[in-house]
């Protein structure tokens, strides 16, 4: 399309440290796009990079047909949501709101400005000053701010950070029915797996610099491509095996003794070692030894050690002969059998719920608690 | 989106302010007043004191003494014989007042800047280097600028070889020497406040100002300079009201032409007349109050004063 924007090899040095690491990257016009990754990953360089405030060490930066990699940002059509708002405290929010229209000459400033603030719902604090208003009032003006001057891509860092879960949710409902409104290209940086999955299209999983996969959020959810994105986006268990057999799509797995099924689709290697991945809600649990059939993947003989009760859900903690603990998602549905700590159990699941990755990743890579 | 959702949302700091109102409250009234009164002490003894003393005598006789005592008589004459013999000294410490306030701002507001946004590590030995002056007298600064404008030295030298003076051309005892020894003397004056202003000023926001499509020009006068305000006004204050009823650079600095109100009153004081010098001290007052006035409400930061 018209005006995508993609980074090509995009390296950002800060002395010796690299902050951003041979980026390719390609964001459609239009999309809602989340850059998601743990703090410290590059997420800022990198949108700081696109918006001009910092300039890459090697690589260009191309919108459109235009290379705009050593553009001065004032002249760039992308705006920002600061991580912090950045809003500019000695004028009112209407004159916050209006200062990028002024700066381009544009006509009809006020009335704009007074639509951009219907729009995010601020009209009647339009001659406040920011300081008066409260963390998701700004959140807004700082948006209204940025989306005025209709920027070809919008570059949002961490936009909803310092809100309240509840305001954080409701926010991200909101941010996405503007976007799809307005039809703008948002590029949204977050280390909320969550929020990145609710609100975005494509969401690309960047680690110490680089991007380890990028995809809509079923991809990356279904079938991560490393150990890191399948930790960080939500949980996995990761158990190794090896590849025994492959019959077309069908691959025959030996895990810890027990045959295991997965389709090649889902599977990064298709031999030798693996690590053999499944999400906790997609395994169920039966008592040991009441078998469910052949077509599901079977690992018996595990004892639950830890049971916790989260209204829709049950959480189980199941270790294996193997010494490894597995976690198990059931719904309270109320149609099925609730086990006991010290219950032995076999866990269960559909052959395409399996993922294979590279053995020689951590297999705990990602997994640090992130806040909620 | 709901009400309750903005309370939510407050800092610590504002939700405070929406707090139950403080049960010690009165209790915590009085003792402010408690706590005002070493200060409003000095102020009567030391401010309202001499200012209404000041005020009465410009208004003695003139034909007394200070041998032989002086006669209140509500002598305005003293006004108008004052302001009549010593009109062109009073616009020339005006004038002299502006144009080293001028240059301070010149010279100060890029130092300042420098400091606050550019210096890094070296950002407290450049704020010492500011005040390191303070440290000798200011006598003795001003007198060692007698030197390095002298007549034979390296600077005249210099700018008579490159023609900006003539050959005969000289530096001391000119109306530029009084100007540069007040510009210098009050630099700090001026640094200090706007670097305190500067410094408080988040980078973001002059980003954010270059990311809303405003070139580094704009920003600054967009952004930084407002924000910069009340620094600028307080050095401005700083710098001019003292340098407005200086005498020191004009007596070491100028000659019988350069001379200042300040020179003027000390020598009425010199003389003993008492009820001029005042009258002159009290028009200054007045008029400097009259500009800063003004100054400030134009400045829009009326909560400095
Ligand atoms: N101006 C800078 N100088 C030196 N290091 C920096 C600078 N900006 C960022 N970094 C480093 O680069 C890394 C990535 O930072 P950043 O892009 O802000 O991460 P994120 O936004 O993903 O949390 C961090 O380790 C940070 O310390
Ligand atoms: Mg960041």
């Amino acid at each position: 399309m018209g005006t995508d924007l993609q980074l090509t090899s995009v390296t950002k040095r800060f002395g010796t440290f690299t902050a951003v690491d041979d980026l390719d990257l390609t964001i459609p016009e239009g999309s809602f796009f989340a850059l998601l990754g743990p703090s410290g990953c590059g997420k800022t360089t990198t949108l700081r990079m696109v918006a001009g405030l910092e300039e890459p060490t090697t690589g260009t930066i191309m919108l459109g047909e235009q290379d705009i990699t050593r553009l001065k940002p004032y002249r760039r059509p992308v705006n920002t949501v600061f991580q912090s708002y950045a809003l500019f405290p000695h004028l009112t929010i209407a004159d916050n709101v209006a200062f990028g229209l002024k700066r381009q000459r544009r006509k009809d400033v006020a009335s704009t400005v007074q639509e951009m603030l219907a729009l995010v719902e601020l009209e009647h604090l339009a001659k406040r000053r920011p300081a008066q208003l409260s963390g998701g009032q700004q959140q807004r003006v700082a948006l209204a701010r940025a989306l005025i001057n209709q920027p070809q891509v919008l570059l949002l860092d961490e936009p909803l950070g310092a809100l309240d879960l509840k305001l954080r949710r409701q926010m991200q409902l909101e941010l996405k029915s503007i976007q799809t409104e307005v039809g703008l290209t948002f590029v949204h940086v977050t280390h909320d797996q969550e929020e990145a999955m609710t609100m975005a299209d494509t969401v690309a999983v960047m680690n110490e610099g680089r991007i380890e996969q990028l995809g809509s959020p079923e991809e990356l959810y279904e079938a991560p491509a490393t150990t890191f994105v399948a930790n960080f986006l939500g949980q996995s268990n990761l158990v190794s095996g090896s590849v025994a057999t492959t019959r077309g799509d069908a691959l025959e797995l030996d895990v810890q003794g027990a045959r295991i099924l997965a389709h090649a689709a889902h599977a990064r290697v298709t031999s030798g070692e693996v690590w053999a991945g499944v999400r906790p809600e997609k395994v169920y649990l039966s008592g040991a030894g009441d078998d469910d059939g052949a077509d599901v993947n079977t690992l018996g003989d595990g004892v639950v050690s830890d049971v916790s009760f989260v209204g829709v859900s049950t959480q189980y903690l199941v270790r294996m002969p193997w010494g490894q603990e597995l976690t198990v998602f059931e719904q309270n549905t109320g149609a099925r059998e609730r086990f006991r700590p010290g219950d032995k159990v076999d866990l269960h699941w559909r052959p395409e719920h399996t993922f294979l990755l590279d053995a020689s990743q951590d297999a705990s890579a990602g997994a640090e608690v992130e806040d909620a | 989106m709901s009400a309750a959702g903005h309370i939510s949302s407050l800092g610590p700091a504002e939700a405070e302010l929406d707090g139950p109102p403080d049960p010690e409250g009165q209790k915590r009234g009085w003792s402010g007043y408690l706590l005002l009164l070493p200060g409003a002490l000095w102020l009567l003894l030391f401010f309202v004191v001499p200012t209404v003393t000041l005020v009465a005598t410009s208004l003695y006789d003139p034909s007394g003494s200070l041998q032989l005592g002086y006669q209140m008589t509500g002598h305005w004459q003293n006004y108008v014989d004052a302001l009549r013999d010593y009109g062109p000294q009073f616009v020339r410490s005006l004038i002299y007042a502006l144009i080293a306030t001028i240059a301070c701002i010149v010279l100060g507001f890029p130092l300042a800047y420098a400091i606050a946004f550019k210096a890094g590590r070296w950002k407290n030995l450049m704020l010492v280097a500011v005040i390191a002056p303070f440290f000798t007298s200011f006598l003795v600064r001003t007198l060692s600028w007698q030197y390095i404008l002298g007549d034979n030295e390296a600077l005249v030298s210099v700018l008579r070889a490159l023609h900006v003076l003539g050959p005969e051309g000289y530096l001391l005892a000119t109306p530029f020497a009084v100007v540069t020894g007040l510009t210098y003397n009050f630099l700090p004056f001026m640094v200090l406040p706007l670097y305190a202003s500067l410094e408080k000023i988040d980078p973001r926001l002059i980003e954010a100002g270059t990311d809303l499509y405003a070139s580094p020009f704009t920003t600054f006068r967009t952004v930084t300079l407002p924000l910069a305000m009340p620094g600028l006004v307080a050095g401005t204050l700083l710098t001019f009201i003292p340098a407005a009823g200086d005498y020191i650079n004009s007596e070491l600095l100028g000659n019988p032409r350069t001379r200042m109100i300040g020179n003027e009153i000390q020598d009425l004081f010199g003389a003993g007349d008492y009820p001029t010098a005042a009258a002159l001290s009290v028009t200054l007052m007045a008029a400097i109050v009259v500009l800063v006035f003004v100054y400030v409400r134009r400045a829009g930061t009326e909560e400095l004063v």
